[in-house]
């Protein structure tokens, strides 16, 4: 949510429009899988056939409160988008139930109907993940907040799926716990949302992602059936399918209950900051500070435009000349984390630094991050609209990638501004452009195709925290083959076998790929930049 | 020593001969575990002769190895380049690959306070049991795109697919470790280790032979010497947590039968008195149970607190025993082997 800025203008408002007029006929079907070929989702993903009114009529007697069904347009509009707000789409309707009784209900009625669901956290997400279908159900978990259970000694938290992230470590917080995946839109972000997409964070390399943290999962499966996984039993040998939930996108289950794990507080956080003059210098350090066996609770980099970005917004006290800062935090009990940080010191200063900061004090430390913290913002206002992007590649490659990423960016004649997380190798360049400039977004996002293509193409993924969603759908027929694509369906299958839940996202089809080579360098080779198209 | 060679190509073909006859396979490592599922049947393919490692870059913390690899490789090149595999898999009789270890999802003592084997997979290729080759996950710590393919096979058995690569992220070796004894009993000894680590006290080791806790710290000099000076305690007998992660302590060499092996959610415990002898790793929920009266009894004591049952060696999977009867998870589960393995060939029956 933090990472985009909005609104930006709506690419399809005509076919928004249209495909609410006289929802109210069930024959409107046909015509609105005619119409799909103006939506983002394709028609092979829009061929679901049912009597909406039947729909409507039997969410009414489940959910048994007014509010709690969502019909009229001027009302979906606030579904119509997640994070990313180029794409955009009205549901058939939208529930919000409050109890696990309902949501099954809903799911086996949408089962029974073949209706397709897409369920919504607080729908911050970057890769049109919670995108509703246009002929389906849009099930908001918002009323699912309540944090069920913490229990200090056994260090786990049990929750409901819309709970926000930043929430846990709240109510942790007074036990000297916290919860450890922080995405930058952790202040608004659910649990629920977080395991869909294997969220992450800024302090990942030692903590881990979602993957890492969450212990039990209480998932509804399109049949309306419980089913828990993880727990004790799964410390091997034994199948384990707690690791396909986690970052399926919602398309494998409808997460209901989750029970995590909670970390102590380290005894001492240390801040530091380092300021370089080239990118390369910079990349090469990260390289360094892991190879002399140090894991950073925190490394971040920032690029030059960035660096100045966040200084102009939030004056955290960066250096505007450096061409890239690194910002370093170092944790455990005070005599190591200062040992590692004169380390750090030293590597920072081998590779050219010509600035190297330890914050003295608590608020220097928070304000080192504020700027971090607050660079997509800050970007925002430098430029009328941002797309981010999230890719990750081997660290050893990070100089080699900005320096190619900068070439690209200036063949399509756009910006590119680079703020990430180093000490994981997950890139975020956010690509500049104003969305009132005709075609400017459509160059944005095929730039942005490149970029991830470019990941792949060095060893990495299209995609590091944000997952696929709708956004990089087409990436993925570039980073996997057809059988690993098929298998990854296989597996929906056994969970979904009618394929409702949050159809058209996640895993490309065949049909999608062939289309998409067509027009494409195959095989994970780095395609030429072609401007004959513009 | 045995060349690194690439059998990666053979062993598809003949996953995908067995495939198209329906015959089974057993794919099989060193054969040190097999004990787990022994009652397994069909053709055995042998892992041991793809082995190697294929990649292995100290700065990006990743190692890439043939599933055949032996973990005693795997360990001198990562020490070489001073680091290790945080999750300690045993190695029974000396042996074990790294194929073996991620099918089993086996972890040693450091596992409460590192990790499960699941989090340092990164990415594995694999035969399925159509006979295709297939690469999920990658090289790289983050990584979302698709599901969690590789994760999934860490404890399957190998029943989803024949193991051929696996890519782990490997971790900086402590820069100083200390193993300690103290006179404490189990509750209070478990009571002080949570204790300790909540306060930053770098804890990789805690276990209880049911007389004594054994302790062992792990880190910056800096911080052991700290650690040392909190907790007190007498130097350890050199050797210890090889011996119990490998199960080659006397308290193994005495056991009256295969152990019964517990693992509890953490903070929970089960009741005195199960067992006449108990050894407790992982600060208190990995038990292994020696002499146990009433098995029936230890079944619905650990089943009470959410923990997981197993008799460890010589009676196949019929030992393994789930907190609960989860009818709903067990018909999705058999549905994901479908999706992998359609024929049903690959070490069938597991799981």
């Amino acid at each position: 949510m933090k990472d985009r800025k909005g609104p930006i203008k709506d690419r399809k408002p005509l076919a928004s429009k249209r495909k609410h007029k006289g929802l109210a006929a069930s024959t409107e079907w046909a015509i609105l899988s005619a119409m799909s070929t103006d939506s983002v989702y394709r028609q092979e993903d829009c061929r679901f056939e049912y009597d909406r009114e039947d729909l409507v009529g039997r969410l009414g007697s489940i959910l048994d409160d007014p509010q709690a069904l969502i019909t009229s347009e001027e009302a979906l509009r606030a579904y119509e988008t997640d994070g990313l707000s180029a794409y955009r789409e009205l549901p058939v309707a939208a529930v919000i139930p409050r109890s696990v009784e309902q949501v099954c209900a809903i799911l086996r009625l949408c089962q029974e109907l073949k209706v397709p669901v897409v369920a919504r956290g607080a729908g911050t997400s970057l890769s049109a993940g919670a995108l509703p279908h246009p002929q389906g159900l849009l099930l908001s978990l918002a009323r699912f907040n309540r944090i069920l259970e913490i229990d200090a000694e056994r260090r786990i938290a049990r929750v409901e799926p819309g709970v926000r992230n930043l929430a846990v470590s709240e109510v942790a917080a007074p036990h000297g716990l916290y919860y450890a995946p922080d995405p930058s839109s952790q202040i608004a972000c659910t649990i629920g949302g977080n395991i869909a997409e294997n969220a992450g964070g800024v302090h990942c390399l030692k903590y881990g992602l979602t993957v890492h943290n969450v212990l039990e999962v209480t998932l509804a499966t399109m049949d309306g059936e419980l089913v828990t996984f993880g727990g004790a039993g799964e410390e091997g040998p034994g199948c384990d399918l707690l690791p396909a939930i986690i970052g399926s996108e919602g398309m494998l289950g409808v997460v209901l209950e989750a029970t995590v794990q909670l970390l102590p507080e380290p005894p001492c956080r240390r801040v530091m900051l380092g300021a370089f003059e080239t990118v390369e210098q910079a990349g090469d350090a990260v390289a360094d500070i892991i190879a002399a066996g140090i894991i950073p609770a925190g490394l971040e980099m920032m690029d030059g435009p960035a660096i100045r970005a966040a200084e102009d917004f939030v004056a955290a006290g960066y250096p505007v000349d450096a061409a890239a800062i690194l910002i370093c935090e170092l944790d455990g009990m005070p005599a190591e984390a200062d040992a590692q940080v004169e380390r750090v010191r030293a590597v920072m200063e081998d590779h050219g630094a010509g600035e190297v900061r330890v914050a003295a004090d608590e608020s220097e430390a928070q304000r080192l991050w504020a700027g971090r913290k607050a660079a997509f913002p800050a970007v925002g206002r430098i430029s009328p609209d941002y797309y981010c992007m999230d890719g990750t590649i081997p660290r050893k490659h990070l100089a080699t990638v900005l320096a190619r990423m900068r070439e690209m960016a200036s063949e399509y004649g756009l910006r590119v501004v680079n703020v990430f997380h180093a000490g994981d190798g997950n890139l975020h360049p956010l690509v500049l452009y104003d969305a009132n400039v005709p075609g400017e977004l459509e160059r944005t996002e095929e730039l942005g195709g490149k970029i991830l293509e470019l990941c792949v193409a060095m060893g990495g993924t299209i995609t590091g925290e944000h997952g696929v969603g709708m956004e990089k759908i087409n990436q993925m027929c570039v980073q996997f083959s057809d059988a690993e694509r098929e298998q990854f369906l296989a597996l929906k299958r056994a969970f979904d076998p009618d394929g409702l839940l949050n159809p058209g996202k996640g895993v490309p089809s065949l049909n999608r790929c062939a289309e998409f080579g067509a027009m494409h360098v195959h095989g994970g080779k780095l395609p030429l930049p072609d401007l004959d198209r513009f | 020593m045995t060349a690194n060679v690439d059998h990666g190509e053979e062993i598809r073909a003949r996953v995908e001969a067995a495939f198209q006859a329906g015959r089974p396979l057993v794919p099989t490592g060193h054969g040190s575990k097999r004990f787990l599922d022994s009652d397994r049947e069909g053709e055995v393919l042998s892992l041991a002769q793809h082995r190697g490692i294929v990649k292995h870059e100290p700065t990006e913390l990743i190692l890439t190895a043939r599933a055949g690899t032996p973990l005693a490789e795997i360990e001198a090149a990562l020490a070489e380049a001073g680091q290790m595999l945080a999750f300690e898999p045993p190695r029974f009789a000396g042996h074990g690959t790294l194929g073996g270890a991620v099918a089993t999802g086996l972890a040693g003592p450091r596992r409460p306070f590192a990790g499960r084997v699941r989090d340092f997979v990164l990415g594995t290729r694999f035969v399925n049991g159509r006979g295709e080759a297939l690469r999920f996950g990658g090289e790289v710590m983050k990584n979302v795109a698709g599901y969690d393919v590789s994760r999934l096979m860490v404890g399957a058995m190998g029943s989803l697919g024949v193991l051929l690569e696996i890519t782990l992220k490997v971790l900086p070796r402590p820069e100083c470790e200390r193993a300690l004894v103290l006179e404490l009993g189990p509750e209070e000894a478990f009571r002080h280790v949570a204790a300790w680590e909540a306060e930053g006290l770098p804890v990789s080791g805690s276990a209880h032979d049911g007389l004594r806790l054994h302790l062992r710290l792990s880190g910056a000099e800096s911080a052991v010497a700290e650690a040392v000076r909190r907790t007190g305690g007498e130097n350890d007998s050199p050797g210890f947590w090889e011996a119990l992660r490998d199960h080659e302590l006397d308290w193994f060499r005495n056991l009256d039968g295969p152990p019964w092996r517990v693992v509890l959610p953490a903070g929970r415990r089960l009741p005195e008195g199960l067992a006449k002898r108990v050894l407790a790793d992982w600060n208190g929920r990995q038990l292994w149970l020696d002499r146990v009266d009433d098995p029936v009894r230890l079944e619905e004591a650990a089943a009470a607190v959410g923990g997981s049952l197993m008799r460890f060696g010589a009676c196949g999977r019929g030992g393994q025993r789930r907190p609960e009867a989860r009818p709903g998870r067990e018909r999705l589960e058999r549905r994901v082997k479908e999706a992998f393995d359609p024929a049903g060939i690959l070490n069938s029956g597991a799981n």
